[in-house]
């Protein structure tokens, strides 16, 4: 329907009052959307970590710090333990040789309705929100991110930045461009639309829990 | 949706006297207006954040040109496709081609006032597709066969008991013939039903909260995580915006998002905030194999001619009728279509001309307290103003026509 948007381009340069920009302004704009102009950032004083748990707590979180990579297998088994939950989990590839215990039942891949729980890694993790910021792509697919019930994300010290302007300069910098999908998690999945009383569970994980590596 | 503006004082009186409305909307105090207070306190960059709120929205809108066709850019050069529609009828028409060049039988919806103020469902129904709502708002409203009467929390004014008959009444089809009557319950019978409707989907439509032209991705903003499966799941997902809604980059998207959320639902963000950008890459195992975005115009290019230009950096938080006095008493059906409190007599006289909604403008004691929580600064006082100006002119030319 290309006459559709010749039409609305010329509604919009007539409300506008002039004709296309001029290569000049063009060329500010360009610039303006090479580097954005700095905009203001929430300041917050304390610890990154600290900040990053006491948000995700404020989201209904839960949040677990471990020593190293080696803890990652032991504080997901307490986590499904506490929760009363069987050891099957649908897993992000990069974590799908981590030394598992033999009686669990790994699988990598996209989720199924029938998974339970997903581990996934993630791309960074913003201490302002409280988001883990996750990137689609073969190994890390969208589907582990809603379609269980329970979803662990392990993130690593690295990867925590402090505003999610820092995560955007990363992202720009991956040589494949942008992915399909870009998801901040900040808390389980909730609705408010009965009564306006908050309940987790709607559509997507009744849980999200974040073990944190440092 | 047949607008029903014309009946605003009609309307009100029964409003007034619909007890279960009265208690739902009492409701709003605590569940908008503190919680966004508390929020709002906690942050001391707020009120800077504001105006730069307004900066941002205005710098776009007076290129909004330019913006558009970057984005648009920017979407094809991922493999999605940007369709253009000049008004409702248009948009309906593409976005029905589209479902049914992908032989689609069940659509899929994430929360979108887009689609409402085009009326997408009927015309997806009428050619006999199935279409679910799944925002869980939504979807006791569709089973309602009621309009929103909010844009943020569209199902404000039904009460547990009128959702736990509307359950009864509809989910023994699939095998649900219990009485539920917790809120927990409620939520988990509506999901076991809904998850099913999200795997047999063939087309998920979300809405836009902004397109990003840097990167050609739309934003939804969510808490259920609904209008992930739906851009998810299904082979296609198409995106339903208005023309307004791009703003130029990542970074302008974080300082709207930093606002959105707390003036919405007091959140200093939602539980998934998702930046969905073309169709999926190649070796992905999931999301949609096309990806379409239907900018609408109707009647936003002319809104960008003259004082209305301000309604257009409006980002549909809500805020404005949360903290409207009229809204609170009458809620938002009175209103008579589908954006309702202040933001929506502005929207509702835009589109639907002066004569339906001549009453609208009046409703309101222009106290102001939209405008001081507006977060981009609409002086949406001053617009009802105009508005009833603009009232008074046609009446004098209509008394002097008619003689
Ligand atoms: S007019 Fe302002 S307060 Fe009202 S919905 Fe729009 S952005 Fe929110």
């Amino acid at each position: 329907m290309s006459d559709a948007r010749t039409e609305i381009f010329s509604r919009v340069h007539k409300a506008l009052g002039r004709e296309s920009l001029s290569p000049e302004q063009r060329k500010s704009l360009d610039e303006r959307m090479a580097s954005a102009p700095e905009l203001i950032r929430p300041q917050f004083s304390d610890d990154l970590v600290k900040h990053f748990a006491k948000q995700l707590e404020s989201v209904s979180a839960s949040f677990v710090r471990v020593k190293n990579d080696a803890a990652i297998v032991s504080a997901v088994t307490e986590h499904l333990d506490s929760l009363g939950l069987k050891h099957n989990l649908v897993v992000a590839q990069s974590l799908k040789d981590l030394q598992w215990p033999k009686n669990f039942e790994i699988h990598s891949g996209r989720a199924r309705d029938n998974d339970l729980v997903s581990v996934t890694g993630c791309f960074v993790a913003v201490a302002e929100t409280g988001s883990v910021v996750l990137l689609s792509s073969p190994e890390s697919p969208t589907t582990l991110n809603f379609l269980p019930d329970y979803h662990i994300a392990i993130v690593k010290s690295s990867q925590l930045v402090r505003h999610m302007e820092d995560a955007w300069t990363e992202l720009r910098q991956l040589p494949g461009g942008i992915p399909r999908t870009i998801n901040l998690i900040s808390g389980p999945s909730k609705t408010a639309d009965v009564e306006q009383t908050l309940q987790v569970g709607a559509h997507g994980p009744r849980s999200f829990h974040v073990v944190f590596v440092e | 949706m047949q607008p029903s503006s014309h009946n605003f004082k009609q309307n009100a009186k029964v409003a007034l006297a619909d007890k279960d409305l009265q208690i739902a909307l009492a409701q709003v105090q605590e569940g908008f207006i503190n919680k966004r207070a508390r929020v709002v306190d906690k942050l001391a960059e707020f009120e800077q954040l504001r105006e730069q709120g307004k900066q941002i929205r205005n710098h776009t809108l007076e290129h909004l040109d330019y913006y558009l066709e970057r984005y648009e850019q920017a979407v094809t050069k991922l493999g999605g496709h940007v369709h253009w529609a000049r008004d409702s009828e248009e948009a309906c028409k593409i976005i029905l081609d589209i479902c049914q060049q992908a032989e689609a039988k069940s659509v899929i919806k994430g929360k979108s006032m887009v689609s409402e103020e085009i009326g997408l469902n009927d015309v997806l129904e009428q050619s006999g597709m199935d279409v679910i709502e799944s925002d869980l708002g939504e979807y006791i409203l569709q089973l309602a066969e009621e309009p929103p009467s909010h844009i943020i929390a569209p199902a404000i004014h039904k009460t547990k008991d009128q959702i736990s008959d509307l359950f009864v009444k509809h989910h023994a089809q699939y095998g649900y013939s219990e009485r539920q009557t917790t809120v927990p319950d409620l939520v988990n019978e509506a999901r076991a039903v809904l998850r099913q409707r999200f795997l047999e989907a063939d087309v998920g439509i979300t809405g836009g909260n902004f397109l990003i032209a840097e990167t050609g991705s739309n934003i939804i903003v969510t808490n259920e995580g609904n209008g992930d499966l739906s851009c998810t799941l299904p082979k296609v997902h198409i995106v339903t915006s208005g023309i307004e809604k791009v703003i130029p980059t990542l970074d302008d998207a974080t300082a709207m998002l930093r606002l959105l959320g707390r003036s919405a639902t007091g959140q200093e963000i939602t539980s998934y905030t998702t930046f969905s950008s073309g169709p999926k890459r190649p070796g992905d195992l999931d999301g949609p194999e096309q990806y379409h975005v239907v900018l609408v115009d109707n009647v936003r290019s002319k809104m960008l001619a003259d004082e209305f230009r301000e309604m257009l950096r409006c980002i549909r938080c809500g805020a404005c009728m949360n903290h409207c006095p009229v809204y609170g008493s009458v809620g938002g059906h009175v209103y008579g279509w589908v954006y309702p409190g202040p933001m929506g007599v502005v929207l509702s006289s835009m589109n639907l001309g002066l004569e339906e909604t001549k009453d609208l403008a009046n409703a309101c004691t222009l106290n102001g307290r939209c405008a001081q929580v507006c977060p981009v600064k609409i002086p949406l006082p001053d617009l009802l103003r105009n508005l009833r100006r603009q009232q008074k002119r046609n009446l004098t030319a209509w008394q002097f026509v008619t003689g």
